[in-house]
């Protein structure tokens, strides 16, 4: 059992996922799109968690917002399950694929067979989607993968009941009803106004402001906490920025693409030049990373070089608040 | 990022034969994508995470080879686990595993416990008690 499921490669799972079920059901929407409307793009460091022995610094809003936002905003309504009990999310999943019915699941990643060993870590909210049954296979279009690929029957069962933070307990969901056409503009707005609101959000944990009380922080790691551990910090600070579900500067250029889509369909052109002014963040936020690995990767215990990305990280957060704001007049 | 600067170094994507899908502008400024092959502060920044966690199963094998911990807390980190996922997977109490790794307590358990964590780490029974069994 197979069905016609064009894949599409995308760079962040959850904005894929949602694109390909939507553009499998003849509606074109793009990532960037999904991201944007979902309001994707954020930022938050949460004190007194830790993953990985190292503090969370977060780039994107919890997993599933982006999917809920931007189905409320253009009046989709999408079904979920979720299971106690693997063979009910078996059973319910082939029905589902007997009716012809591409399904999206979130999945943990440490069990994930085709990823590369070093990329498998205990992240529970991957998300990708299931196209098919070949005997005991399951054909799989994982977004972030540049063609489809297969699960065992086995391998499925345990990614879908991955244990431990953000447990997807068989999590399924499918897009059932869409209004005749989609209202693009009306959620456009709404995506671009609360991606405002909670990146100027006044708060110190929380957006650019946020990204200060990270700067503050980097001063103080290597003298607080002896320069292994700022090291460690640091990377882990670089790896949520560009590798664990994407983040930082490719979460602006995905962004910059949505404001460019964003100014031929209200008709806009300061959005247009406000994509070239995101794009450009995004540039130096990947110096920052240039910068940051450059000290772990030399072992460097001078305290200036951890003042020089702290600084460049500050100038980051000033440029975004000048952004958000003239964002925020633009629409 | 321009087009012509999506980077293209030489990354562990390698391995598994894939490249990530990048968003930059070409040359009038528009939005496309671009393939990208990994890179260099994202490899970096990840192999200081793999020689960190690796640092951590040297340090747990030592441990346990002193009799200081149990073969759990060994696999824990070769599973790049922790103490609440762990948890999570056995279905137990965070304080109960913890205690588990005292190789006193360790040595007590039932069988029904010792295969429970067998199958967390996808090991025989006789592995999860003698690490210097593992393949």
């Amino acid at each position: 059992m197979k069905i016609d499921f064009t894949h599409h490669q995308s760079a962040h799972c959850e904005n894929g996922v949602v694109s390909n079920l939507l553009k499998h059901k003849g509606h074109q929407i793009s990532e960037p799109m999904v991201f944007g409307i979902g309001s994707g793009l954020f930022f938050v460091y949460i004190p007194f968690l830790k993953v990985n022995h190292a503090p969370v610094v977060s780039f994107r809003p919890m997993p599933g917002i982006i999917f809920k936002r931007f189905a409320k905003r253009v009046g989709i309504k999408i079904k979920r399950f979720k299971f106690r009990n693997e063979n009910n999310a078996e059973k319910a999943l082939e029905a589902e694929l007997q009716r012809k019915n591409p399904v999206g699941l979130q999945v943990g990643v440490y069990h994930l067979t085709y990823f590369p060993d070093e990329y498998r870590f205990h992240f529970n909210a991957h998300n990708l989607v299931v196209y098919g049954k070949e005997e005991d296979t399951y054909l799989i279009s994982d977004p972030v993968m540049e063609t489809t690929t297969i699960l065992t029957k086995k391998e499925l069962n345990r990614v879908r009941f991955a244990k431990g933070a953000m447990a997807p307990k068989g999590h399924m969901y499918y897009p059932v009803e869409f209004p005749e056409e989609l209202k693009l503009e009306s959620a456009i707005k709404k995506g671009i106004k609360t991606v405002c609101r909670d990146m100027l959000a006044p708060v110190p944990y929380v957006g650019v402001r946020g990204m200060r009380t990270i700067a503050k922080l980097i001063r103080k790691w290597p003298k607080k906490k002896g320069i292994k551990v700022a090291n460690h910090y640091l990377g882990q600070l670089v790896r949520m920025q560009e590798e664990i579900g994407t983040g930082g500067g490719g979460f602006r250029f995905i962004y910059g693409a949505f404001l460019q889509e964003a100014a031929v369909i209200l008709n806009n052109p300061k959005l247009k030049e406000l994509s070239l002014e995101i794009t450009d963040i995004g540039d130096s936020w990947r110096d920052f990373a240039v910068n940051a690995s450059r000290i772990y990767k030399n072992r460097s215990s001078e305290l200036d070089a951890y003042n020089k990305v702290a600084d460049q990280l500050v100038d980051i957060s000033n440029r975004e608040e000048v952004f958000f704001k003239k964002l925020k007049k633009a629409i | 990022m321009k087009k012509s600067e999506v980077p293209q170094d030489k990354s562990n994507l390698e391995s598994a034969n894939f490249k990530e899908l990048c968003y930059a502008v070409d040359e009038e400024g528009n939005y496309i994508t671009e393939n990208s092959s990994g890179w260099d502060p994202k490899t970096i920044a990840l192999n200081n995470a793999i020689e960190e966690i690796k640092e951590r199963v040297a340090e747990a094998k030592k441990r346990v080879l002193n009799n200081e911990t149990s073969p759990i807390e060994y696999y824990m980190e070769l599973h790049k686990m922790d103490l609440p996922i762990l948890a999570s997977y056995v279905g137990l109490w965070q304080w109960r595993v913890k205690r588990h790794f005292k190789p006193k307590v360790f040595k007590k358990l039932s069988k029904n416990l010792l295969q429970k964590y067998a199958n967390v780490f996808d090991v025989s029974v006789e592995q999860l008690q003698d690490i210097t069994k593992e393949i």
